[in-house]
């Protein structure tokens, strides 16, 4: 510390006694203090809640309030006909239905196949695996758009468009480079010696990855998982472009489409299919805040 | 030792599948699409050999022009912004909030999960001006300001679009950068306020310099991401007002999908993946030393 500023801590120091202040001012004071403050987080609470506040009550609305009330009114009364007509006439429910048919299988392959490769990149001893690591780096960084041609291509030629397997394969391939990436940083913090004494111990590879690996990693795998959710369900690129008939249609694309065909007149239905797709995630984000958050950033390199 | 871990067929059956779904579905198709540039058609009609003609219509295709200076522009102001708030949130946290700022945190990362889709069309209607008022006409109405019709011209739906990606993803940025601020060991903070610095002075003269790297990071994955844009242009404007807010990536998905060519489309893709390259070099380079830690 520099002579000047000891001296002015000195000075700080010897001040203090001389007016300390009571101990009722001093509370007034700090509660002053954090005024602005918080307003700050108020302001900053209403920008990013408010808006969703307002498209729940929104769903419950009737299209002539929608016309004749200010915006901001509360909706008359609290009945879910809006969430019937979209789930039903508005087909959500078979949109719903295809995107957990096509994001679940997807996400099992991702898991087996990233947790497996990461596994043997980073815990087995061969030549080429810095090499392969590398390959996979490469795929985070590939946008999507380089590779939609030729699977449109091979999948219409051989015959798989019309089906949900177009979106399984893409999103397992899409999935895995980020997965690799991160298991292998995951199996990196667990000692060799573990896995050395399970081979010693008799069990095979394939089996000390079973029932060593995977379990020693599992809060890993969960968290991937969880990533990989997100990103999938998300999706509107791939989906958009293997599927081409409005059966196939994920909740990303019908929504999408939602709009266009049945909710430019029609407020109430699209409200409420829009709070379906929001609250669906947000429910999962509530009960899983802290692990998402960490998992989320920590595949920030997939931009 | 090395002999058990260094099996050549458990090895086979470990990364064999990874790898081969990961070639086939990824690496093949990116040489396979480096292929179309030189065609013309589509898997329908099929492909007719025609050299680098598609570069050339590309050089001189004022679309790839607008659509290439719109991706540039979008990238950069959105980049600035989701850091720029980011940066000021996770300052908020860590310097203000302190220890109560988990349930903030928490609350402000929330626009980050949900699917772009929902939050664009919620924003459509937040915006909108006809046939009623979104909320925010609604409030300028309010205020004594007449509605501005917000998707009407490039200016203000540029406008929208900055607002909605910043209020999507600025609670990312936020733990992302937050993570790098706790990071700054309370000792030297201590010291730098026994020193006489406090406010924008420690901010700007210890917090900042020691969290360049996370920053830089950041920045560098926000351009990344934001290059590739597709969702929340498509589901707010389609690209609209006429064609002035298409990124490469959606006028990319028209001339293939639409207009039916392959050819162009993927020349168009090329195009973009070469931009993204040159981002990721600067990655590579800026976060190489986290990637052999790990």
């Amino acid at each position: 510390m520099s002579a000047p500023a000891l001296q002015r801590t000195t000075q700080q120091a010897t001040r203090q006694p001389g007016r300390r202040p009571t101990q009722r001012s001093r509370t007034t004071r700090r509660l002053v203090k954090k005024v602005p403050t918080t307003i700050l987080v108020a302001i900053l609470l209403v920008l990013v809640v408010y808006p969703l506040v307002w498209l729940l009550l929104g769903s419950f609305k009737t299209n002539a309030e929608f016309l004749n009330n200010p915006t901001w009114s509360l909706p008359s009364q609290f009945t879910f006909d809006n969430y019937v007509e979209a789930w039903n006439t508005g087909n959500i429910a078979q949109y719903a239905t295809n995107s957990v048919l096509s994001v679940f299988p997807a996400l099992f392959f991702i898991i087996l196949f990233g947790t497996a490769a990461g596994f043997a990149l980073e815990v087995l001893v061969w030549k080429g695996r810095g090499g392969v690591l590398l390959a996979f780096l490469i795929g985070i960084m590939v946008p999507t758009q380089m590779i939609l041609l030729p699977l449109f291509t091979v999948y219409f030629q051989t015959g798989l468009t019309g089906t949900l397997w177009p979106l399984v394969i893409t999103y397992t391939a899409i999935g895995l480079p980020l997965t690799v990436f991160m298991m292998a940083t995951y199996f990196r913090a667990i000692p060799r010696e573990v896995f050395e004494a399970a081979t010693l111990d008799g069990a095979s590879i394939i089996r000390t990855f079973f029932s060593v690996g995977m379990p020693m990693v599992s809060n890993a795998i969960f968290t991937v998982a969880l990533v990989q959710f997100f990103f999938i369900w998300n999706d509107l690129l791939i989906a958009l472009t293997f599927t081409n008939s409005s059966d196939l249609r994920t909740i990303q694309v019908g929504l999408l489409n939602f709009n266009g065909e049945f909710g430019a007149t029609n407020y109430g239905p699209l409200f409420a299919a829009i709070c379906i797709n929001v609250f669906g995630t947000l429910v999962l984000y509530l009960i899983l805040n802290q692990r998402v958050q960490k998992g989320l950033t920590a595949g920030s390199v997939k931009g | 030792m090395k002999n058990v871990l260094g099996d050549k067929k458990s090895i086979l059956i470990l990364v064999g599948p990874a790898l081969l779904v990961y070639t086939l579905v990824m690496l093949v198709p990116v040489f396979w699409s480096l292929g179309y540039t030189v065609f013309e058609g589509n898997a329908i009609v099929g492909f007719t050999f025609v050299g680098l003609d598609n570069f050339a219509t590309m050089i001189g295709d004022t679309r790839v022009h607008d659509a290439l200076w719109f991706t540039i522009r979008y990238a950069f102001v959105i980049t600035i912004g989701q850091v720029l708030f980011g940066y000021a949130l996770s300052l908020l946290y860590v310097f203000v909030l302190r220890r109560s700022s988990s349930i903030v945190r928490t609350l402000v990362f929330f626009p980050v999960v949900l699917p772009t889709v929902a939050v664009a069309l919620m924003f459509q209607k937040m915006f909108e001006v006809a046939p009623q008022n979104g909320l925010v006409n609604e409030l300028l109405n309010a205020v004594g300001i007449p509605s501005v019709d917000w998707f009407g011209s490039a200016g203000s739906a540029f406008l929208v679009i900055a607002v909605m990606d910043i209020w999507r993803s600025m609670g990312f940025y936020g733990v992302l950068l937050y993570a790098g601020l706790v990071d700054i060991p309370e000792e030297t903070l201590e010291s730098a306020r026994l020193d006489g610095a406090s406010g924008l002075k420690l901010v700007r003269h210890i917090v900042i310099p020691l969290s360049l790297p996370v920053l830089l990071s950041s920045i560098i994955f926000s351009i990344n991401g934001t290059l590739k844009v597709f969702d929340s242009v498509l589901a707010l404007t389609n690209g609209g007002p006429g064609t002035t807010t298409s990124p490469l990536t959606l006028y990319m998905f028209q001339t293939s999908f639409t207009y039916g060519e392959y050819g162009y489309g993927s020349t168009i893709a090329l195009l973009l993946t070469i931009l993204c390259l040159v981002v990721t070099v600067f990655i590579f380079r800026s976060s190489r030393r986290d990637l052999t830690k790990g």
